[in-house]
């Protein structure tokens, strides 16, 4: 008796075990239908905001349906929807390239980057000759003479000093005089004028070839007055920069 | 007033110490009465101040150009005379009625006795036949009726106003010739002067009546101190070239600049020996301004002061060639001095005040030049010009304190002279008898200065 009572035990759980399992069983799926022609991808992109400065940054938004492949140019493989903040440094054109069983889809979004004004480019001679004209000081004379003025020596000086640290200027002194007196004698003392101060430069130190002169007489006065001070602001040895 | 306008030959003398410049010619003037010195120069050979009356010519044809070409001759014709300094015009009010153009037409008695009382008459006819014109002048002593004639001429020429005032002046020129002791006339020299009024100084040149005013030069810098050579045909100045001031040279028969050479330093005032082979000039090529004295070619360049002071302004003594003066400031402001043409022999003409300008004579025996006589704080002089007798060194104020009187310069026959003044307001070119009477402003337009007159 034990051993059908085993063999019916047995095939009860066996049942079981086969009804349990027609339970939980799914049922074998059909095979499945020939897949329907895949849907085209769709793709968008935006950038906020489009435009910024240069340093500024920017958030990329994409949005991709029916597409496995979906790509930035410039940035990569991406999700198939998401944003990124990119920081471009010229204005770019991002493309959205989505790809998929259906073909493929492209989308672009522009961002403007606004340049910042260039730096002015280095004039190291501008400069030079503006430390000229601020630091050159012309030299003044007395009526019909051309010989150095006692007060004009610390004059004197401070050019020396000045050229001494821009050994490389080259400069032009001109000779001038006040409205009286004659054309060509007043063209002979300017010339005068101007050989006295290149001298005078010389014996300070300033090499000589750095030095041209010429002389203006009456010819180009800096001011017309009849007066006495605009004589004494005509009669002197003008200092000029050569580019 | 002093007045001595009589026809006949009064002398007229100066007020302070009288000048007995030997062999002068005596001229009626009539002078302003100011406690001036007035010097009385001219042709030299005793020659008296001929009564001269001038008729208007006649047309001689019945063209209708006769008229405007008539009236330029006649304009000319008279302008030259009365400025020539050598004749008392008679004036035309005393003229007879009636025209004259041929000798059939004079009547002596008419013109020889007052109010006329004329010594000499020109008179002649002017016609055109297409684009010809013929001119016939002559020049009668009414004063001889049984042999007139000093001086029969035709000329022939195009019928344009241009020819007719050229006619006039070879015309006026025979009569002053004739009439003026032998010395050539003037009214076909040219005067050379710098202007302003294109915009910068270039050289100019007119006739010595200020007509026919032309640029010469168009360099566009600053071109100054023109110096025409004794033959007329080249013009050397100063400009303000590329490499400094330079002596240039400008050939009038080939419109343009030739060459001359570079000397370095500053370059000024170029003066032309009267034989025309040299040129004087002033360099600061040494690194002070000398006169320096060169061959035309630009050869044998010869350095002639060696001063410390600039030196300028050379003039060669026109008669000799032998001599020069010029303007040092060797001992500050700026004194006349001559020289030797070989450099020797300095002797200092000024002694005092600004000079400037000197201006050899024709003749040889005058310095004219320009002074501040009296230069300084508290006596502030006049800029004016002045004339020297190098035989005694006797010196006469010829303009007097009108404007800044510069640059005076002779004319060839030495009887006249220009120079600049700025008494009108502006600096031009005037030009006056060697006596300082008949200033007449020649220039209006612009800034006209340095003029320099013509050899011939």
């Amino acid at each position: 008796m034990k051993q059908q009572l085993k063999w019916v035990t047995l095939m009860v759980a066996l049942g079981a075990v086969m009804l349990l399992s027609a339970c939980h069983k799914k049922t074998p799926p059909p095979p499945p239908p020939p897949p329907p022609p895949a849907a085209e991808p769709t793709a968008s992109i935006t950038a906020n905001p489009n435009t910024i400065d240069k340093g500024q940054s920017t958030t990329l938004t994409w949005q991709t349906t029916n597409a496995t492949d979906v790509s930035i140019e410039g940035i990569g493989a991406v999700q198939a929807n998401g944003s990124q903040q990119v920081t471009p440094t010229d204005s770019t054109t991002y493309t959205l390239s989505a790809k998929g069983p259906g073909g493929a889809q492209q989308a672009t979004t522009r961002v403007t980057v606004n340049q910042p004004p260039p730096p002015p480019p280095p004039q190291p001679t501008a400069t030079e000759e503006e430390l000229f004209s601020q630091n050159i000081k012309d030299i003044y004379f007395e009526y019909d003479k051309s010989d150095i003025r006692p007060d004009q020596q610390a004059a004197i000086q401070g050019d020396v000093d000045f050229l001494k640290q821009h050994p490389n200027i080259q400069f032009t002194v001109e000779g001038h005089c006040d409205e009286r007196g004659s054309t060509e004698y007043n063209l002979a003392l300017g010339d005068s004028r101007a050989t006295s101060v290149k001298n005078a430069l010389v014996q300070g130190g300033i090499p000589a070839q750095n030095i041209k002169t010429i002389s203006y007489g009456k010819e180009k006065p800096f001011c017309t007055e009849h007066t006495e001070a605009c004589w004494q602001e005509n009669r002197r040895g003008h200092f000029v920069y050569n580019k | 007033m002093l007045g001595s306008t009589a026809a006949s030959q009064m002398t007229v003398s100066s007020v302070r110490p009288r000048f007995l410049l030997s062999a002068l010619l005596l001229t009626a003037l009539t002078l302003p009465c100011f406690a001036q010195d007035w010097i009385k120069t001219g042709t030299g050979l005793g020659v008296e101040k001929v009564r001269l009356a001038a008729a208007d010519f006649k047309p001689s044809t019945q063209d209708a150009k006769d008229a405007q070409l008539l009236q330029t001759f006649n304009e000319t014709l008279w302008n030259d005379l009365s400025n020539a300094g050598i004749f008392d015009m008679v004036s035309k009010s005393f003229y007879p009625l009636g025209q004259i153009g041929t000798p059939a037409d004079v009547k002596f008695e008419a013109w020889n006795s007052p109010p006329a009382n004329a010594a000499m008459l020109a008179f002649g006819n002017l016609g055109t036949s297409g684009n010809s014109m013929t001119v016939q002048g002559w020049l009668y002593d009414v004063k001889n009726v049984n042999s007139p004639q000093v001086l029969g001429k035709q000329y022939q020429d195009a019928a344009t106003t241009d020819a007719a005032r050229m006619t006039a002046h070879k015309f006026a020129d025979e009569i002053i010739f004739r009439l003026g002791g032998g010395i050539q006339g003037i009214c076909e020299s040219q005067i050379y002067f710098v202007s302003r009024r294109s915009g910068h100084k270039e050289i100019w040149g007119m006739d010595y009546d200020g007509n026919n005013q032309h640029q010469i030069t168009h360099l566009g810098s600053i071109s100054l101190s023109p110096r025409i050579s004794p033959d007329g045909s080249r013009v050397a100045f100063s400009s303000l070239t590329k490499a400094g001031w330079e002596i240039l040279v400008y050939s009038m028969e080939l419109n343009r600049l030739v060459s001359f050479p570079r000397f370095g330093g500053t370059n000024l005032s170029p003066a032309w020996s009267p034989d025309g082979t040299k040129l004087a000039f002033s360099s600061s090529r040494s690194g002070d301004p000398e006169i320096y004295v060169v061959d035309y070619s630009g050869a044998g360049l010869k350095r002639m002061t060696n001063y410390h002071g600039p030196d300028v302004s050379p003039a060669w003594n026109r008669k000799t060639g032998a001599e020069i003066a010029w303007v040092s400031g060797r001992t500050g402001l700026p004194q006349i001095y001559t020289m030797e043409a070989d450099g020797t022999n300095v002797q200092r003409m000024t002694d005092q005040g600004y000079a400037v300008s000197p201006a050899w004579s024709p003749n040889g025996e005058f310095l004219l030049f320009s002074w501040i006589r009296h230069y300084g704080p508290g006596a502030p002089g006049g800029y004016d010009i002045y004339i020297m007798d190098l035989a005694t060194k006797q010196i006469v104020q010829l303009t007097h304190e009108e404007g800044q009187n510069d640059f005076p310069y002779w004319s060839p026959d030495g009887r006249h002279i220009v120079y600049q003044s700025n008494r009108s307001g502006r600096e031009e070119i005037w030009t006056m008898l060697a006596d300082g009477t008949q200033q007449r402003q020649l220039t209006s337009s612009g800034s006209n200065t340095q003029p320099n007159w013509s050899w011939k």
